[in-house]
C-alpha cells in the first residue's frame, strides 16, 4: 500500500478579512450554481459582473488621480500642476479641516488647523486661485467635500462661470455622501434628513444643467478606514446608494435622468482577492436592484462606476518603504476589479501629507501597472476563476443579510440613529486589532519581522504661515464686497431653506456674492439644526 | 475602539464626542473628575491642541495626566513630552499597551 504524506497545514483555518473560511482549492464544484450568462455574462452586458465598458482599459486606461491639497489655494494650485505635468489625469481636490467642517479660516475652531490635512477654501476668491491656469473644461476634477459640498460645488460653477466656461462643459466629482459620515468619518454639520435635502438638489441641479457631472461619489472608502470587513463596506456604501436614488425618484425624476452620473468610491485592502470579488459583486448588486426596482430603459442607469484608493490605514509607520509594496498589490487588485480611477497612497501617509518624491512613487506604480504589467491586455482575466467567481457570490449573498437587516430597521437614516452601522464597522476594527495584537494576523514590520531602526523618510511641513495669510486674506474680501447684495443673498438663502425649493441656485448667488462658507453654514444651520452623534 | 478595550478591563471612559476644542476637553476632564486624560488628533493641529489643553489645566489649577493617539510625526515628539504629555501612542500600538499604560498610572 503507497504512503500518503500530509502535510500539516500552517493555520487551522484560512479566512479573508471579512472572515470568510477560505478551502484550500476551489474546483467546477465551487460555481456550479453559476449560470454563465445571467451572473456572469461579457463586459458591457447586464449584470455587468465583467466590467462596465466594452473595451476597458484596451480603449482608456482608468484616470490617475491623486488626491492632494495644503495650504494655501496657491500651494495646493501648485501641486495640481505638478501633478499634471507628471503624468496625472484627473484633479482630486483635499480640503482642510475648517472647510471640511464648513468653519471659516478665523473661527476659533479652525485655529491650528488652516490648511494643514487639505487645501483651505473660504470664498469663491480661494477657488479662483486654487484653479487658476488649468483648463477647467479639459481636466476632470474631484472634490473630497461633504457636509459643505453644496457649497464648494456652487463656488467651482461659479468659478467657471466667470471663466467663461459653459456649465455643460465641466466635468468631475463631487463626494457628497453624508450617510458614510454618520457611518464612518463623521465630518457633519447638519441631521440626516436635511443633508439628504441637500444632497438631492444638487444631484438634481446636477443632471438638469452640468451633464458631465458626478455630485455624488457614494463612498464605502471610509467605512472601510474606520474599520468595516469587506462585505460592510460593501453592504453600506450600496444601500447608501439605494437610498439617495430613492430620494430623487421620490422629488419626481426618472431613473434615467441621473443615475448614469452616480459614481461610487471604495477602498482596496490588503486581501488581494477578495477585494476584485468585492468589486465584481458591486457592479451586479447595484444593475440587479436598479433594474429591479426602477426598470431604467438607459442601461448606463445599471452600471456601478467607481474610483479606488489603496487602503490609507493599511500603511505602516513601520518600515516605510514597505508601504509602496502594500499599495503596489491593492492597486493591482483595483485595477483587476475593473476601476474607473484610482489614487494610490503615498509610503508617508502615516505621517503627514506626502512630500513630492512620495507622491511621484505612488504615481509611477500606477504606470508601471498599466504600462508594464501586461494586465490591461484583457478584459476581467480573473473572471471564471472557480475561487473568484465562488467568492463574488458569497460577497452578494453577504450583502443580501445586511440589505435584509437595514430594511428590517426601517431603512439606513433609521438604521444611523439606533447606531447600528457604526456598532458593526466598531466591533471589526476592535476583532480585527485584536487579531493583529494577538499575531493571529500578521503585519510585517508592525508584529512581526520588527526592527529596531526606522528607515528615514522626509516628512512633508507645510507653511506655518498659511493661517495667518489666509485670515489676512478673508479679512480682506470681506472688508471689500457688496454689503447689500451679500445680505440679499443670505437671506434669499434663508427664505429658500424654510421652504422646499433646490437650494443650489440660491447657494451660487450666495458665494458669487463672496459670502464665506462659514456665514453660508451659519445660515443653514440655523434653519435645518446640527448633528448630534448617538454613543454607540 | 479605544474605548471598548478599557471598558474591558474595567476602566471608566468617558467619550467626549469627536471634533472637540480644547475648552470642551478640559471642562469635560474637570467636571468629570477623570484620572487621565486621552486625546486622538489625526489632523497635524497637535502642536496647538494639546499647548492649549496644558494652558487650560494650568489656569484651573488641575494637573491630570494626558496621553496622546493619532498621526503625529515622530520629530513633534520629543517637544510633545516636553510639554507634559505622559506618552503618544502611534498607529500601530497594541490596545494592551495603551491599558497598561493608563494602569501605570493609578
Amino acid at each position: 500500500m503507497a504512503k500518503v504524506l500530509v502535510m500539516k497545514e500552517r493555520k487551522e483555518k484560512f479566512t479573508n478579512l471579512s472572515n470568510m473560511d477560505i478551502k484550500s482549492v476551489y474546483t467546477p464544484e465551487d460555481v456550479k450554481n453559476i449560470e454563465d450568462s445571467k451572473d456572469i455574462g461579457l463586459p458591457c452586458e447586464f449584470p455587468f459582473t465583467r466590467g462596465i465598458h466594452q473595451t476597458m482599459y484596451r480603449g482608456r486606461l482608468w484616470t490617475m488621480r491623486q488626491f492632494s491639497g495644503f495650504g494655501a489655494a496657491e500651494d495646493t494650485n501648485k501641486r495640481f500642476k505638478y501633478l499634471l505635468k507628471h503624468g496625472e489625469t484627473g484633479l482630486s481636490t483635499a480640503f482642510d479641516m475648517p472647510t471640511l467642517m464648513g468653519y471659516d479660516s478665523d473661527n476659533p475652531r479652525a485655529a491650528g488647523e488652516v490648511g494643514v490635512c487639505g487645501v483651505a477654501i473660504d470664498t469663491i476668491a480661494d477657488m479662483e486661485i486654487l484653479f487658476d491656469g488649468i483648463p477647467l473644461d479639459e481636466v476632470t476634477v474631484s472634490m473630497t467635500i461633504n457636509a459643505p459640498a453644496s457649497i464648494l460645488l456652487s463656488m467651482y460653477i461659479a468659478v467657471a462661470d466667470k471663466k467663461g466656461i459653459p456649465l455643460n462643459k465641466l466635468g468631475g466629482t463631487t463626494q457628497n455622501d453624508m450617510l458614510k459620515e454618520y457611518t464612518a468619518q463623521k465630518e457633519w454639520i447638519f441631521p440626516p434628513e436635511p443633508s439628504l435635502r441637500l444632497i438631492t438638489d444638487t444631484i438634481i441641479y446636477c443632471a438638469r444643467n452640468l451633464p458631465k457631472w458626478h455630485p455624488i461619489s457614494i463612498s464605502g472608502y471610509h467605512i472601510r478606514e474606520a474599520g468595516s470587513t469587506a462585505v460592510q463596506e460593501l453592504a453600506f456604501t450600496l444601500y447608501d446608494g439605494l437610498t439617495y436614488v430613492e430620494g430623487v425618484i421620490k422629488r419626481g425624476l426618472s431613473i434615467d435622468e441621473f443615475a448614469p452620473r452616480l459614481s461610487f468610491f471604495f477602498n482596496s485592502h490588503n486581501d488581494f482577492f477578495e477585494e476584485i470579488a468585492k468589486f465584481r459583486a458591486a457592479r451586479r448588486i447595484w444593475a440587479r436592484e436598479i433594474k429591479k426596482r426602477y426598470n431604467p430603459k438607459d442601461e448606463r442607469s445599471m452600471t456601478l462606476r467607481f474610483h479606488t484608493q489603496t487602503a490609507g490605514c493599511s500603511l505602516t509607520a513601520q518600515q516605510p518603504y514597505n508601504n509602496i509594496v502594500r499599495v503596489t498589490l491593492q492597486a493591482l487588485s483595483a485595477v483587476l476589479g475593473g476601476t474607473q480611477s484610482l489614487h494610490t497612497d503615498s509610503m508617508d501617509e502615516t505621517y503627514a501629507i506626502p512630500t513630492e518624491e512620495a507622491v511621484r512613487i505612488a504615481l509611477r506604480t500606477q504606470q508601471i501597472i498599466a504600462h508594464e504589467s501586461g494586465v490591461t491586455n484583457t478584459i476581467d482575466p480573473l473572471g471564471g476563476s472557480y475561487y473568484i467567481e465562488n467568492l463574488t457570490n458569497k460577497m452578494e449573498d453577504a450583502v443580501y443579510e445586511y440589505f435584509k437587516k437595514l430594511d428590517d430597521m426601517g431603512g439606513m437614516v433609521s438604521a444611523i440613529e439606533k447606531g447600528f452601522p457604526q456598532k458593526e464597522i466598531k466591533e471589526s476594527a476592535y476583532s480585527y486589532q485584536k487579531e493583529i495584537d494577538s499575531k493571529e494576523r500578521l503585519i510585517v514590520g508592525v508584529n512581526d519581522f520588527i526592527e529596531e531602526e526606522k528607515a528615514p523618510v522626509e516628512v512633508f511641513k507645510t507653511n506655518p504661515d498659511v493661517e495667518r495669510k489666509q485670515i489676512q486674506r478673508l479679512k480682506d474680501i470681506k472688508g471689500n464686497r457688496d454689503k447689500k447684495r451679500l445680505k440679499m443673498a443670505l437671506e434669499d438663502l434663508k427664505r429658500a431653506a424654510h421652504g422646499d425649493e433646490n437650494l443650489m441656485p440660491f447657494i451660487i448667488e450666495a458665494v458669487k456674492s463672496y459670502a464665506t462658507i462659514g456665514e453660508i453654514c451659519d445660515v443653514l444651520k440655523e434653519v435645518l439644526g446640527t448633528y448630534k452623534e448617538p454613543i454607540v | 475602539m479605544i474605548r471598548d478595550a478599557l471598558t474591558n478591563e474595567g476602566i471608566e471612559v468617558i467619550y467626549t464626542g469627536l471634533h472637540k476644542t480644547p475648552e470642551e476637553i478640559v471642562n469635560t476632564a474637570i467636571n468629570e473628575k477623570v484620572d487621565v486624560i486621552g486625546i486622538s488628533s489625526m489632523t497635524g493641529a497637535h502642536n496647538l491642541i494639546f499647548q492649549r489643553v496644558f494652558e487650560l489645566l494650568n489656569e484651573r489649577g488641575k494637573n491630570i495626566p494626558v496621553f496622546a493617539g493619532g498621526i503625529i510625526p515622530d520629530g513633534d515628539i520629543p517637544k510633545l513630552k516636553e510639554m507634559g504629555i505622559k506618552e503618544v501612542f502611534l498607529p500601530g500600538t497594541e490596545l494592551k499597551g495603551i491599558v497598561e499604560f493608563i494602569k501605570g498610572l493609578s
